[in-house]
């Protein structure tokens, strides 16, 4: 199959209106948050700075980032171990039950968040007996996140094969030191870009966050969530978004020069 | 300053291993896979069984309780009312329909979307504009879920920039309602959809689209009989995200799906609200039931390995 020149161009035309949509309701969060209109009228009656400091000096709105940075992380270190010791033993070994294992890792990413939420909000509270509580959401959001760094590293392992570990097994190093050393520096680009998407994913989570948040706990999707139809509120939120997306370019810049540079030919 | 050269023919000895606690754990480890096997997924087992599976079975037992609807509280005596309520109230089965018709309309349009690009970042566009593409697409991942489809609802207003665009052409916004949530939804996890078939797509060899041109084989030919049985687990796979994220969605159709409801909201006043866990639980069941039912058939795919 060759792709005529014109085939090419479609392609790109196509690719480009699409981009395009991707990225105009991000162009009216951005250019909203300039606005000084706070409700949603289009063109902006004018351009003010307002927002954005005061954005910046919203106490709720830096706390709830901080909390859910601290969610998140932690969420994320959880579903690496997780994630990395279950795609070890799906890949290395064959055992009974292995498909039902795979699809257990899964399920609670396939399975829609609002049952995810009520089930963990009943397990927690009628089951367990245990107090919503920032705990709670962080248990929560590891048990979604284990399939994103299950499906990097278990695509990785899958391509690399034993050999390497059966040299350094061969050489005398023990499983730890084969480990440390041969298999995890393998992995460690997988690892990075599962972690990312896990704590992405942990960081907008709202549905399962909702039912498993005690009181206190204001992820920033929560705070979002009571900020957005507030007026006064809203526009700040948009800056918030703009912010959000600005400081996202780094980690995924780094992930993609990691995975760009790994990459053989295709 | 001693330099250690070994001259040629002397040969260093290799120092024994010394006897530690750490080496035999290690030996006998690696003679015994089964251990190690146990060792590796007793963690992850123990968390996603505890936690996950018995929530859920639990979930499913609470269905078949009751709440006493002078106190609030839930009695435990087993009853299949709810589950009866569930399955013929007309309430229920025009919002499952209704739900699991967006969900479709959102994963098909998804899909439809996500192949030209995924095909344009995969095969056409040179390894630097795939990188930039790439990225362009994962970045919108990071805006807030709820900003964008609260970004939606501004686009979407009555003096919104989509009725500012079309209104010299004589268009007019659809407004709230079941298309703007489509819209929005598919807007939201197309990036879900558009990353496997992309990951599908970069598998497909070069090499095999031209052999299958050297064959004679016209562009339609080859991507209908080549490129598509390569990558249809990874749409498969797209798919289960598209589907089941719209299929429990509440948030984004309060925001711009006007008085409409999908099941999701059923189970969120439920649970909250009307504080009817028993059926909330037996809604539940109803997108429980479609997402086992979708996985088993999409599982012969190989879809599951591709998510």
């Amino acid at each position: 199959m060759r792709l005529s020149r014109l085939a090419r161009g479609i392609l790109g035309a196509v690719t480009g209106v699409i981009l395009l949509v991707i990225y105009l309701p991000l162009m009216v969060v951005l250019v909203n948050s300039f606005s000084t209109s706070t409700s949603l009228v289009w063109p902006p009656p004018g351009l003010t700075l307002e927002w954005w400091g005061r954005a910046f000096q919203s106490e709720g709105a830096l706390e709830a980032v901080l909390t859910s940075v601290q969610i998140a992380l932690i969420a994320t270190l959880v579903s690496l171990v997780l994630g990395t010791l279950i795609s070890l033993a799906l890949q290395r070994f064959a055992f009974f039950g292995r498909e039902a294992v795979s699809l257990l890792v899964i399920l609670p990413i396939a399975l829609p968040g609002i049952i995810t939420g009520i089930a963990l909000n009943n397990a927690f509270r009628t089951i367990l007996g245990v107090q919503l509580s920032i705990a709670t959401v962080i248990v929560a959001h590891a048990t979604f996140c284990i399939v994103t760094v299950f499906n990097n590293v278990i695509a990785r392992l899958r391509r690399l094969g034993t050999s390497y570990e059966e040299a350094s097994a061969d050489l005398g190093a023990g499983l730890w030191t084969t480990f440390r050393l041969v298999t995890f520096p393998q992995l460690r680009s997988a690892l990075l870009a599962g972690g990312l998407l896990a704590f992405a994913l942990s960081f907008d989570e709202i549905i399962v966050t909702t039912f498993t948040a005690g009181a206190g706990v204001k992820t920033l999707p929560i705070w979002i969530l009571d900020n957005l139809f507030r007026p006064s509120q809203a526009p700040i939120v948009n800056v918030i978004a703009v912010v959000l997306v600005l400081v996202s370019i780094v980690p995924i810049y780094i992930a993609q020069r990691i995975a760009g540079a790994e990459k053989v030919s295709r | 300053m001693t330099v250690d050269t070994a001259s040629p023919g002397q040969r260093i000895p290799v120092p024994p291993h010394r006897d530690t606690l750490a080496r035999r754990g290690s030996i006998s480890l690696s003679r015994h896979p089964r251990l190690r096997l146990t060792l590796m997924l007793s963690a992850p087992l123990l968390w996603l069984g505890l936690i996950y599976i018995v929530a859920l079975a639990a979930l499913l037992i609470t269905a078949l309780w009751t709440v006493d609807s002078f106190t609030g509280t839930i009695t435990r005596s087993w009853t299949l009312d709810n589950i009866i309520t569930v399955v013929t109230g007309s309430l229920y089965q025009t919002v499952t329909v209704r739900t699991v018709g967006v969900a479709l309309l959102v994963t098909l349009i998804d899909i439809l979307v996500a192949l030209p690009i995924a095909f344009f970042m995969a095969k056409v566009a040179s390894p630097r504009w795939q990188r930039i593409l790439v990225i362009a697409v994962l970045m919108p991942l990071w805006a807030s879920y709820l900003v964008k489809a609260y970004a939606w609802r501004s686009v979407l207003s009555q003096n919104g920039i989509f009725e500012w665009l079309v209104a010299p052409f004589g268009g007019e916004t659809p407004g709230y309602g079941l298309p703007a949530t489509v819209i929005t939804l598919a807007y939201l996890w197309l990036p879900y959809v558009i990353l496997p078939v992309y990951a599908g797509l970069e598998r497909v060899p070069d090499s095999l689209l031209e052999a299958s041109g050297d064959l004679g084989g016209k562009t339609w030919a080859t991507l209908r009989l080549v490129v598509l049985p390569m990558i249809w687990p990874a749409i498969i796979a797209g798919s289960i995200f598209s589907f089941s994220l719209s299929l429990g969605d509440y948030i984004t159709v309060n925001i711009v799906g006007g008085a409409n409801q999908m099941l999701g909201n059923l189970v969120y006043t439920n649970v909250g609200a009307a504080n009817n866990l028993p059926l909330a639980a037996a809604i539940a069941l109803i997108p429980i039931v479609i997402i086992f039912g979708y996985l088993a058939v999409v599982r012969r795919t190989g879809a599951l390995e591709n998510l």
